[in-house]
């Protein structure tokens, strides 16, 4: 059990890098990004190809990150210059992004068990990926949220919250969503190079639903973590995304057939994101019949008072 | 002296060639001295905030020339005019950014149009001075500098935003229509703030308005607007002698003029 469990965190720390991503997107720019799926492979597949021919493991993961940071570009293009709405400029990029990953690697998988890895280059420890993983996860906090603090992540902020004022601000609105696109898909890309390097592969398909993932871990962590601070939102994303695998492993290892594991992230997912409505629903109801049992507690006052109702 | 304003024969046409071709601006020319103080009126569909629009950048204008101070400014998108211009939008949620705090937003603000580079967003010296500027607002804000916009209501969301957009000194101050959705009590107060901060900063200042009460008792200067262009202009002493009755012929001798059906909201 100690085993499955320390296992789901390693796994949630490599993947928190990349929900940290899609908050960047999705909750900071308000841009719902379907690049992901593809450019966690991107980096997966830069990361693998240049491991395999003996570049260093460090260089190889960071050359992930400005792989990443090309497909975000490309994307923000899509929307920004071309006027394709946020979802397609997503969707075409991540298509896109398929046949690039292949021609990257040269074929549809490389395998990355005979090579050094950023794990095994810091430490022989059974722990290692907990242990770089961890460090990799808050190192990324702490650095989002300075960048976030900034002037110019100021304006990102802005950028995502009212496009109309930032505008106003001279805030150049496109720059800014591409530049958000671009670390989101950044971050994202590295966490794909961490992942692949800690399974042993890359693998084209790897990606598939990884969008859904990275959501899931945000409202897990905004559920579990409400905060109101940018530091304390940016760590519950880590807490969403450690929290996710721990269900994920707990789940599995009960019984569930891991076929079943998307449609279960779906309608996680979809529940969480419905939540606001589903309170509103049942506050509304409540007050229904609250005012219902008021009106009649009322009549029967009146009605003790012998007055006619 | 260059002109604070000029906006020279501007034409601008919504959907042109569809069935929804909207033709709002027609040879429109305005020109404002430094410090003029315009308070602007008109039926809906005058072109009213269409004209603060083209001046602000939200959209290209088909033809025509608009320039600020001494900078043609008619082909600069939205963001790159936003050095020369303080705006106040009649939605008191578009000004300011709800998920953000106070002191985020000012900062934006006083850095308008400036580049957002690496530098912390936010210095302790500039918090300081916001705690000065919001005490002068009146509305117990000065202690709330961490408190996220979107707590506050609309009038303080507005008064705020009028803080916002002259903060950093602006040459041309867009007020449209910035108190017709806060309740009666509140509009008096954020228009009270309007004066006094055009005045200590001596602002050339454009505010549309739907109260010609309003419009006689505000600014040095009224211009009053009919289908795409300015059909009545006065200032000084010859404004301040206006009633709403006087007002009110003009406005339906320029309407009965165009044909156009329109209501106007009485001061």
């Amino acid at each position: 059990m100690l085993n499955i469990i320390t296992g789901a965190v390693s796994l949630g720390l490599l993947w928190s890098v990349m929900a940290l991503g899609v908050y960047l997107t999705f909750r900071v720019l308000d841009y719902a990004d379907m690049t992901v799926d593809g450019s966690i492979v991107t980096g997966a597949a830069i990361a693998a190809k240049l491991l395999v021919s003996g570049v260093n493991p460090v260089l190889a993961t960071m050359a992930a990150f400005f792989g990443g940071m090309a497909a975000g570009v490309v994307t923000g293009l899509l929307h920004t210059k071309l006027k394709i709405p946020a979802i397609l400029s997503g969707i075409l990029s991540q298509i896109g992004l398929y046949s690039i990953n292949i021609k990257i690697m040269g074929k549809p998988n490389t395998t990355l068990l005979k090579v050094e890895t950023i794990f095994s280059m810091f430490t022989q420890s059974k722990q290692a990926v907990l242990i770089c993983g961890g460090i990799t996860a808050v190192a990324f906090v702490v650095l989002l949220y300075m960048f976030l603090s900034t002037s110019m992540g100021s304006a990102l902020r802005a950028t995502g919250n009212n496009e109309k004022m930032a505008n106003a601000m001279g805030i150049n609105i496109d720059s800014m969503k591409i530049l958000g696109l671009a670390l989101g898909n950044g971050l994202v890309a590295f966490s794909g190079a961490l992942i692949a390097q800690s399974q042993g592969y890359a693998d084209m398909g790897m990606g598939q639903g990884s969008i859904v993932i990275g959501l899931a871990s945000v409202i897990i962590g905004e559920v579990l973590y409400h905060r109101t601070s940018m530091l304390g939102k940016l760590s519950a994303v880590l807490i969403g995304a450690v929290t996710y695998r721990i269900i994920i492993a707990l789940v599995i290892d009960m019984g569930m057939d891991p076929l079943d594991l998307k449609l279960f992230t779906a309608i996680t997912v979809t529940v969480a994101l419905s939540m606001p409505r589903i309170k509103n629903y049942l506050f509304a109801k409540l007050n229904t019949l609250k005012k219902h049992t008021n009106a009649n507690r009322s009549i029967k006052v009146l009605e003790k008072e012998g007055k006619r109702v | 002296m260059t002109p604070a304003l000029v906006v020279k024969n501007v034409e601008k046409t919504f959907n042109p060639g569809t069935i929804t071709e909207n033709h709002v601006l027609k040879g429109l020319n305005l020109v404002l001295e430094e410090g003029d103080y315009v308070t602007v009126i008109g039926g809906n569909g005058a072109g009213k905030s269409t004209m603060l629009n083209a001046i602000a950048g939200v959209f290209p204008v088909d033809e025509g020339e608009i320039h600020i101070g001494d900078k043609n400014v008619t082909n600069l998108p939205e963001h790159k005019r936003a050095v020369h211009l303080g705006r106040v939008f009649q939605d008191p949620m578009v000004g300011t950014a709800a998920a953000m705090t106070i002191a985020e937003n000012l900062a934006l603000a006083l850095h308008r149009g400036e580049k957002r580079g690496l530098s912390k967003a936010i210095s302790e010296k500039e918090k300081e001075f916001f705690r000065t500027q919001l005490k002068q607002l009146d509305l117990d804000l000065e202690n709330r500098l961490d408190d996220t916009i979107g707590l506050l209501s609309g009038g303080q969301r507005q008064a705020i935003t009028l803080l916002m957009a002259t903060i950093k000194k602006p040459d041309l101050l867009l007020l449209d229509e910035h108190t017709a959705a806060l309740d009666p009590k509140t509009a008096e107060k954020v228009l009270q703030l309007t004066d006094n901060i055009v005045k200590e900063n001596n602002l050339t200042t454009i505010m549309i308005t739907h109260n010609m009460r309003d419009a006689i008792k505000h600014g040095n200067r009224l211009i009053m607007m009919n289908d795409g262009h300015v059909v009545y202009d006065v200032k000084g002493e010859e404004k301040q002698k206006l009633t709403v009755e006087a007002l009110l012929e003009k406005f339906t001798h320029s309407y009965r003029q165009t044909a156009f059906s329109d209501r106007m909201i009485l001061g």
